[in-house]
């Protein structure tokens, strides 16, 4: 009952940030020059009598105020309307849910691979600390955290796909093969492995730089001396007594990068040209498609709120002073 | 009576670059079935060292040079490391100093107590719950049922000790290692633990090796004594034969700090006052978001006091009992939510911010921590003088006021230039006082000043500033939670429990007849009662 209280402030706090994300970045758009229907005419090789483009304004509803057009977005939102996209000629929630599995699922891979990888490596590099395992594992995390992905990404490929031709070079899934079941799955799995580690990479590191400092920490604690004292041996200790004390602070930050993460995935998925929700954000931008946008904006704000509450609940779970303290 | 643990000759290296090549040199000890043992010293002395070296739980680069543990035949110096798992906690058991931070704050204590059960015998987990109960039982945790489920956080100091206790006695070992177990807890809680870890070695014919600092404690419990210097073991015998007729120069120092229980002759002080608190109250409300988890808490409640220029007030009370959240009222470091704080004439609540900075270099504070309270990164000396830079004083003169003031607290004038790691920490409790007094307070409000410190430390820092109240003519309000200490420099005293002053007077006549029931008990909980009472009537002849 605890944690369902507490899930649910935190439901409730959330609401006004997703407002202030909308209405700035409604606003910011405003700055640039050039709006949709710009963007239109350009794509449809320019031109346009002056009738014709105010015509096209008042289709869209860009010819009232900013303000009005702001509450009208927001009112259409609150009926789950995110509007109608111009330049891809359907509804922004079709264009968005088309994109939005690819992207789950290289955030989810990624996440779990960094979250697992990261946890093992930074309980291997504690427990041998100063050791070579932990000069190994240290200086890897180093090169990961320092390298660019999207050059590993290239790299990936030049290796996997163009000189071993093990793994795709790139999309969701081979297309015109008409695989089905199994056959399928394992098809799409092969195309996410590459995606998966290069935007893994970079938080595997960070999480195993996290770990192995809490551990380190953890370690030294009273209650661990205490748990050697009734003659625990080493790997209960760690298993039983640190493991869940050194995580606390690894999973704040899961929750905390959700959002680089999704930043992240814009490169990814550029360089194999993964049909996702980054992409779709950058070629938004580029083409002044205010709607699309926003619907990404807030679908990424939605994302990222989501996995934050996933993480508190967990927090609490783990950590019983928590659901205590709101309470 | 046979010998259950014997210590011969242990010497144990520290690594290099320490102040010591030896934290423990030559040790040689015998701890006998059914007896309490105490192992007494100042930090530093190495009696933690000896516990933890009889269960191998060295830190690291620290290891055992040469001797022998024997534990029922066995050398443990020499055992396996599989060997001295199996002894951990079965045949050897250990108790911490902090029950807050010895348990794992993400366990249920009956998770906690079961694992040893888990970990050193076959039973199920119904049987083993049973027992786990039944322990709790034994120690007499309120709720035993209540207990097993809650987490550390959810029990007080004394209940988390007494789990502890329950946790480390859960296999019958024949040897129970305690150290200073209830340094940490209150008095009278302290008083409650002591009696359970007495009757329970009764009970159980556990021999417990009991290690403390304080003499008090050592005349209430031990059966047998040995006194720790430097690691080396300076004297040893029955209790009764140390405390009466100490041998070594050290152990007489040591007991000779022992405050005695009896109040000073009443000094003469103004009666004018020079701070006034009149119904001061101090409630914490903790609103929240959404109006959740409000809580309130009365820290301070309807509290009248008058400190006369010149004098001493105490303020005794065990934790929670708001003593230092009314410490922050008078410094103004909290705002009073009704009452009345008069520095003089002058009443503080009707100064602007700028009066009150400005008014804050006449009521000055002194930490408890001589650790936390200094900035490591800046000198002892700039730390002294900041107080009057700020002040509008320039440095030139400010830095050779520091250099005056350390002379003063009794250091070296051309220390200025160090940092405070550099200082032991009676040192830098000097240099506390000394930047509290940089700004030529007419009173100075100490919080806990010596709690810290070491029995020997705790008497010179006491005796300074003693000393500086007569030199300066300065008035101290001083909290502390400590009889012992209240009764060695001040006039008046004032108890305090839930917030409220339940009795107050000249000190003389609290001690010796003490009127509220909260303050009998906490005269009747002061560890070695008897012992300090009759030293006080009768000094020990000093050599």
């Amino acid at each position: 009952m605890r944690i369902l209280s507490l899930a649910g402030r935190r439901l409730a706090a959330s609401l006004p940030s997703l407002l202030i994300i909308l209405i700035g970045v409604f606003l910011l758009l405003q700055l640039a020059p050039g709006d949709t229907v710009d963007a239109l005419l350009a794509q449809m090789g320019g031109g346009g009598d002056a009738a014709t483009t105010a015509e096209l304004r008042r289709f869209y509803g860009l010819d009232v105020s900013v303000p009005v057009q702001l509450g009208n977005y927001l009112w259409r939102l609150v009926r789950l309307d995110l509007g109608f996209s111009a330049i891809y000629g359907k509804p922004v929630s079709t264009v968005i849910l088309e994109r939005l599995p690819a992207t789950l699922l290289l955030m989810s891979a990624s996440l779990s691979f960094a979250f697992f990888f990261g946890l093992l490596f930074g309980v291997i590099a504690a427990r041998r600390v100063n050791g070579w395992q932990d000069s190994v594992i240290s200086t890897l995390g180093l090169l990961f955290y320092a390298t660019p992905s999207f050059w590993f990404g290239l790299m990936a490929i030049v290796l996997f796909s163009v000189h071993l031709q093990w793994l795709p070079a790139g999309g969701m899934e081979s297309i015109g093969e008409g695989f089905t079941g199994f056959t399928r799955v394992m098809d799409i799995a092969s195309h996410f492995v590459l995606p998966t580690l290069t935007l893994g990479l970079i938080f595997l590191a960070i999480y195993l730089r996290i770990m192995r400092a809490s551990m380190l920490e953890v370690l030294t604690l009273d209650f661990v001396r205490t748990a050697r004292a009734k003659g625990l041996d080493e790997t209960r200790i760690i298993t039983r007594h640190v493991l869940r004390n050194a995580m606390l602070p690894m999973v704040t930050l899961i929750g905390l990068q959700a959002g680089t993460m999704l930043g992240g995935s814009v490169v990814v998925e550029s360089v194999f040209s993964l049909p996702g929700l980054g992409r779709l954000a950058y070629e938004a931008v580029v083409q002044r498609d205010l709607n699309t946008l926003l619907g990404i904006v807030f679908i990424s704000a939605l994302l990222v709120i989501a996995v934050n509450f996933l993480v508190d609940l967990l927090y609490a779970r783990l950590d019983p002073r928590i659901a205590r303290e709101g309470s | 009576m046979s010998a259950i643990l014997s210590i011969e000759g242990l010497t144990v290296g520290l690594p290099k670059g320490a102040d010591r090549p030896h934290a423990l040199s030559r040790v040689t000890l015998e701890l006998r079935a059914g007896e309490i043992l105490c192992v007494v010293g100042e930090s530093g002395s190495g009696k933690s060292m000896t516990a933890s070296a009889i269960l191998r739980l060295l830190p690291p680069n620290v290891a055992i040079e040469a001797g022998r543990i024997l534990f029922e035949g066995k050398d443990l110096a020499a055992a396996t490391e599989a060997e001295m798992r199996a002894i951990r906690g079965a045949g050897i058991a250990m108790i911490f100093q902090e029950p807050m931070t010895a348990l794992n704050p993400l366990r249920t204590i009956g998770d906690q107590i079961g694992e040893m059960f888990r970990i050193h015998t076959d039973l199920g987990r119904a049987e083993t719950d049973k027992r786990a109960l039944a322990l709790l039982e034994d120690v007499h945790i309120p709720d035993p049922k209540l207990a097993m489920r809650a987490y550390p956080h959810e029990l007080s100091g004394g209940q988390r000790q007494r789990a502890m206790i329950a946790m480390a006695l859960a296999l019958s070992p024949r040897v129970l290692i305690a150290d200073e177990p209830t340094t940490a807890l209150d008095v009278t809680t302290q008083a409650q633990i002591l009696a359970l870890i007495r009757d329970l070695q009764r009970r159980l014919g556990t021999a417990v090796l009991f290690i403390t600092h304080d003499f008090g404690v050592v005349a209430e419990i031990a059966d047998r004594v040995a006194v720790m210097q430097h690691g080396i073991l300076v004297e040893q015998g029955e209790a009764a034969e140390v405390l009466q007729r100490p041998q070594h120069a050290y152990t007489q120092a040591l007991i000779a700090a022992v405050p005695p229980l009896t109040a000073p002759p009443p000094r003469a002080f103004s009666s004018e006052a020079i701070l006034r608190l009149e119904g001061v109250s101090k409630t914490y409300r903790n609103g929240g978001f959404f109006g959740r988890g409000k809580r309130v808490t009365r820290a301070v409640r309807d509290v009248s006091l008058v400190l006369p220029r010149g004098g001493t007030l105490g303020i005794v009370g065990e934790s929670g009992s708001g003593k230092s959240t009314l410490a922050r009222c008078i410094m103004h470091l909290v705002k009073p939510d009704a009452g009345v704080i008069r520095l003089g004439d002058t009443d503080l609540a009707s100064l602007s911010p700028a009066q009150l900075r400005a008014s804050a270099k006449r009521i000055q504070m002194v930490f408890q921590d001589p650790y936390g309270s200094l900035n490591p990164r800046r000198r002892a000396g700039e730390l002294v003088a900041q107080g009057p830079m700020v002040h509008g004083m320039a440095r030139g003169p400010a830095m050779a006021r520091a250099r005056e003031l350390f002379a003063l607290v009794g250091l070296d004038p051309a220390a200025i230039d160090r940092f405070p790691h550099e200082f032991s920490g009676g040192q830098r409790q000097r240099i506390g006082i000394a930047r509290a007094l940089a700004l030529d307070p007419e009173v100075l409000v100490a919080d806990e000043p010596v709690s810290a410190l070491d029995v020997s430390v705790q008497a010179q820092v006491l005796k300074l500033l003693a000393e500086l109240r007569a030199r300066l003519g300065l008035s101290i309000v001083l909290i502390t939670h400590d009889l012992r200490v209240a009764v060695q420099v001040c006039d008046l005293v004032a108890v305090m429990k839930d917030g409220e002053v339940v009795e107050h007077g000249p000190i003389g006549r609290v001690f010796e007849a003490p009127e509220h029931e909260y303050t009998r008990s906490l005269l009747a909980s002061v560890p070695g009662r008897d012992f300090a009472l009759a030293k006080g009537a009768a000094p020990l002849s000093r050599v």
